[in-house]
C-alpha cells in the first residue's frame, strides 16, 4: 500500500514539470489548433464576413470579369474541399502555413462573388507517407470532391497514386519533385518542381555572379533535396559555375555538420548551396558560424520557414539568399490584401508556402469558373470526384486557361502538371525578407 | 585533421555519457534500457523550458533537468521494469520499447513536434584555438563532463557502500539477497544514477546541436547503445572508450571515406570488433559455470 502511494506521488510529481511547461509552449499548441477545428471555423468566419468583404474581388481569378459576379461563369454549388499536410512535426511550419492561408481563401470565397460556396477540411500527416494515406481516406471518408495537398513531397507521392486510380483531383502547393506528377495526369503542382528549381537557382547565381566557387550539402536520404541537388549540378557544369565541394547526410546524421562544413570551406568556396529544409539549415548556419567561416549561403524553397523556428537566432540567416516566388514586400494589391489579412489573423507573415497554398484555392475556383464559362454553367453540389477530376485536368492543361495569383502572374500549367511563372530571388535582412 | 579529431572526441564524449547509463543499468538489472534515449529528450525539453520559458540560469537549468529524469527513471523503473523482475529477458525488453514509444509520444502530445533550438548554454565562454582548429566551449565542457562523470562513477561503484552492493547485485543477484543487500533499491538507484546522466548528455547534445524534438534522443541512443556494446557492455570505462572510439570513427569516416556511407563504416567497424571479440573491447570474459 505504501508503496503504490509513493509511486503515485512520483508520477504526480513527474506530470507537475510537464503541465507547468506546455502552458507556456502555448504558441506550439496553437499553431496545432486550427487543424482541430478548421471546419467549423471555415463557416463561422465565412458567416461573419458575408458582409463586409469588399477585397474579395481583388483576389486572383480566371480573369476579371468573372470574378465580378456569380452569374458571369454560372458556376453553382458547394464544393467540398479538403488540404492533406503536415500539421505537426518536423516540417509543421508548411503544413500550417498552407492550412491557415487556404482557410483565408475558403473565408474570401464563401463570402461572396464566386458563384461557388467551399466547404473545407485541413488534415494532419505529419510529413509522414502513411499517415498522408490516412488523411486521405478520412477526405474521402468524409466526402472530399478535389484535395490541396500533399504538402510536402514524400507524402504527396504515396497519395498521389492513391488519388490517381480513385480519378480525384490533387493540386499540390508544394510538393515539388517530378515524381508526384510523373504518370499521374490527375496532379498538378503550384510550385516549381525541383528540375526547375535546381536549374533556375544556377542560372541565378550565373547571371547575378553571386557565387565563384560552391559548395552544396544536400540530405541524399530525400527524393526532394536530391532532385534539386542533380538538376542544378547539371545546369552549373554547362553554365561553367565551379562545384568544389559536394557533400551528403541523412536524416538519421542531421546532427553534426561540422566535417561537410569543414570541406567546403578547404576548398575555398565562397558560396553554400543549400537544397535542403529550413530544420537541418538551420543547425548548418549555426556551425557554420561558430566555427568562423564566413560564406554566402542559397537556399531553395525548403529554407523559407527559417525565421520562424522557435528559438532560432534569425542573425544567423542574416544575408541568406533563396529562390521563391513569392515575396511578402510586394506592392501589388493582392499580395498586400494577402498579406495584410493573414498578418492579422496569424501574427506572423506569410511564408511562400501559405502563398501557393493561397493561391491552389483560387486556382481550383478559377478552372472551375472557366469551365463553366465555356460549357454553359456547372452546378459542383453532389458532384462525383471522378467527374469533378476530369473537368480539372482539361481546364489545367488548357494552354488559354492563366491565372493571376500572389505567386505570379499569368500562370499556366503543362499537360504533365508543371506550373510556369517566373521565380524571385529574396534576401534575409533584418530578420525578414527583402527583394533582390 | 586536428579539428576533426576534435569534434570526433567531442561527439564520442556525448555518446559516451549516454553510453555510460546503458552499462551501468545493463551491468546491475542485466535488462536493456532502451527508454534510456528518450529520457535524454525528457531532459534536453526540461532544460529547454526552465532557461527560455522561467529565465532560470543554466546551471539551475542542468540541475532541474537532472532531478526530473532521476525521478522519472525511478518511476519507470518502479511502474514498468519491477513488477516484470523475474519474467523472461524478452518481455522486459518489451517493455522498454513500449516505455520509450511512450515517453515519445507524450513528448509529442505536450511540446508539439515542431523543432525548438535550443539555447546554447556554454556559448560564449571561451573559444581555444589549436593551430588552424577551433574548439567550442560546448566540446571543452562534453570532454572534461565526460571524464569526471567516469572517475566519478568508477570510485562510486568501487569505495561506497552502494557501490558494493551494486556489483554484488551484479555478480550474482540471489546470492547478493542472501547476504542482505536490498536488490531493488541497489536497482533503483542505478536508473537514479543512469537517468540523471541522460539529462546532463541530453543537456550537452542539444547545446551542441541545437534541435530538439520528441525523437531528439532516438538516434543518439541508439549509436550509444552500440558504443556500449562496442566497448563491452557492463563495462564503465568500456562504455566510455566505445563512445569516443565510435564518435571518432563516424566523423573520420564522413571526412575521409564518404559522407554517405558513415553509419555504415560506424557499424561495419562494430560487426569486425564483435566477431573478434564477442565480449566488446573491455568486456569481461564470462565462463558459464557447469
Amino acid at each position: 500500500m505504501k508503496k503504490k502511494l509513493l509511486s503515485l506521488m512520483l508520477c504526480a510529481s513527474l506530470v507537475v514539470p510537464f503541465t507547468a511547461c506546455s502552458a507556456n509552449s502555448g504558441s506550439a499548441d496553437q499553431a496545432a489548433a486550427p487543424a482541430a477545428d478548421a471546419q467549423p471555423a471555415a463557416e463561422a468566419a465565412a458567416d461573419t464576413q458575408q458582409t463586409a468583404d469588399a477585397p474579395a474581388a481583388d483576389a486572383p481569378a480566371a480573369d476579371a470579369a468573372s470574378s465580378e459576379t456569380s452569374d458571369a461563369s454560372g458556376l453553382t454549388g458547394t464544393l467540398k474541399m479538403g488540404m492533406i499536410g503536415p500539421l505537426t512535426g518536423a516540417a509543421a511550419i508548411y503544413g500550417n502555413a498552407v492550412n491557415n492561408a487556404a482557410q483565408i481563401a475558403v473565408d474570401e470565397i464563401n463570402a461572396g462573388g464566386y458563384g461557388v460556396t467551399i466547404e473545407y477540411q485541413g488534415e494532419d500527416d505529419e510529413h509522414d507517407a502513411e499517415k498522408s494515406v490516412n488523411a486521405y481516406n478520412n477526405l474521402k471518408d468524409w466526402g472530399v470532391q478535389t484535395i490541396v495537398g500533399s504538402v510536402t513531397t514524400t507524402p504527396c507521392v504515396a497519395v498521389a497514386a492513391e488519388a490517381y486510380n480513385d480519378r480525384l483531383f490533387m493540386l499540390t502547393p508544394s510538393a515539388s519533385s517530378t515524381s508526384v506528377t510523373e504518370g499521374n495526369d490527375n496532379v498538378f503542382q503550384l510550385c516549381f518542381s525541383d528540375p526547375n528549381q535546381g536549374s533556375a537557382s544556377a542560372q541565378y547565381i550565373k547571371d547575378n555572379g553571386i557565387g565563384e566557387k560552391i559548395a552544396i550539402i544536400y540530405n541524399n536520404a530525400d527524393a526532394y533535396s536530391t532532385g534539386i541537388y542533380q538538376k542544378f549540378q547539371e545546369a552549373a557544369d554547362s553554365l561553367g559555375l565551379e562545384v568544389v565541394s559536394v557533400t551528403t547526410f541523412t536524416d538519421d546524421t542531421a546532427n553534426d555538420f561540422s566535417v561537410q562544413i569543414k570541406d567546403a570551406q578547404d576548398n575555398g568556396a565562397d558560396l553554400l548551396f543549400l537544397p535542403i529544409y529550413y530544420t537541418p539549415a538551420s543547425l548548418i548556419l549555426q556551425q557554420a558560424a561558430s566555427t568562423g567561416y564566413d560564406v554566402k549561403v542559397f537556399g531553395v524553397d525548403g529554407m523559407d520557414g527559417i525565421l520562424t523556428l522557435e528559438g532560432f537566432d534569425t542573425s544567423l540567416a542574416e544575408g541568406v539568399m533563396l529562390l521563391t516566388p513569392f515575396s511578402a514586400d510586394a506592392t501589388d494589391e493582392r499580395t498586400v490584401s494577402f498579406v495584410s489579412k493573414y498578418n492579422e489573423k496569424f501574427g506572423e507573415t506569410p511564408s511562400q508556402f501559405a502563398a501557393d497554398g493561397y493561391d491552389c484555392v483560387y486556382a481550383i475556383v478559377a478552372a472551375l469558373q472557366y469551365y463553366a464559362e465555356n460549357n454553359g454553367g456547372l452546378d459542383v453540389t453532389g458532384m462525383s470526384y471522378d467527374e469533378l477530376c476530369e473537368i480539372l485536368i482539361s481546364t489545367f492543361s488548357d494552354p488559354s486557361f492563366t491565372v493571376d495569383g500572389v505567386t505570379g502572374e499569368g500562370m499556366t500549367w503543362t499537360a504533365e502538371g508543371e506550373v510556369n511563372k517566373a521565380p524571385k530571388a529574396v534576401v534575409i535582412k533584418d530578420g525578414a525578407y527583402a527583394g533582390l | 585533421m586536428v579539428s576533426y579529431l576534435i569534434n570526433g572526441i567531442s561527439l564520442g564524449a556525448i555518446y559516451a555519457i549516454i553510453a555510460l547509463g546503458y552499462t551501468m543499468v545493463y551491468g546491475i538489472a542485466k535488462m536493456l534500457n532502451f527508454a534510456h534515449g528518450d529520457v535524454i529528450m525528457v531532459g534536453g525539453y526540461m532544460a529547454y523550458c526552465s532557461v527560455s520559458y522561467l529565465g532560470w540560469s543554466p546551471a539551475a537549468a542542468v540541475i532541474f533537468a537532472m532531478a526530473v529524469c532521476t525521478i522519472l527513471g525511478i518511476t519507470i523503473e518502479k511502474l514498468a521494469y519491477k513488477p516484470l523482475r523475474d519474467a523472461s529477458s524478452l518481455a522486459v525488453l518489451i517493455t522498454a520499447i513500449g516505455v520509450s514509444y511512450f515517453l515519445q509520444n507524450a513528448a509529442l502530445l505536450i511540446f508539439s513536434s515542431n523543432p525548438k533550438v535550443f539555447p546554447n548554454l556554454f556559448s560564449d565562454m571561451f573559444t581555444i584555438k589549436v593551430g588552424e582548429a577551433t574548439v567550442t566551449s560546448v566540446a571543452v565542457v562534453t570532454i572534461l563532463s565526460c571524464i569526471i562523470i567516469m572517475v566519478a562513477l568508477t570510485l562510486f561503484t568501487s569505495k561506497t557502500k552502494m557501490g558494493k552492493a551494486m556489483r554484488a547485485v551484479s555478480e550474482d543477484r540471489g546470492a547478493a539477497t542472501l547476504m542482505g543487500i536490498n536488490v531493488n533499491s541497489t536497482i533503483s538507484v542505478t536508473f537514479a544514477i543512469g537517468s540523471g546522466l541522460a539529462a546532463i548528455a541530453g543537456v550537452l547534445l542539444c547545446s551542441a546541436y541545437p534541435t530538439l524534438m520528441p525523437t531528439t534522443g532516438a538516434m543518439p541512443g541508439i549509436k550509444a547503445f552500440t558504443a556500449a556494446v562496442f566497448g563491452g557492455i557492463g563495462s564503465i570505462p568500456g562504455a566510455m572508450l566505445g563512445g569516443i572510439l565510435l564518435g571518432v570513427i563516424e566523423i573520420f569516416a564522413k571526412a575521409y571515406i564518404s559522407t554517405q556511407l558513415s553509419d555504415a563504416i560506424v557499424f561495419a567497424v562494430l560487426i569486425i570488433v564483435l566477431i573478434v571479440k564477442p565480449t566488446g573491447l573491455l568486456g569481461k570474459k564470462l565462463t558459464e559455470k557447469v
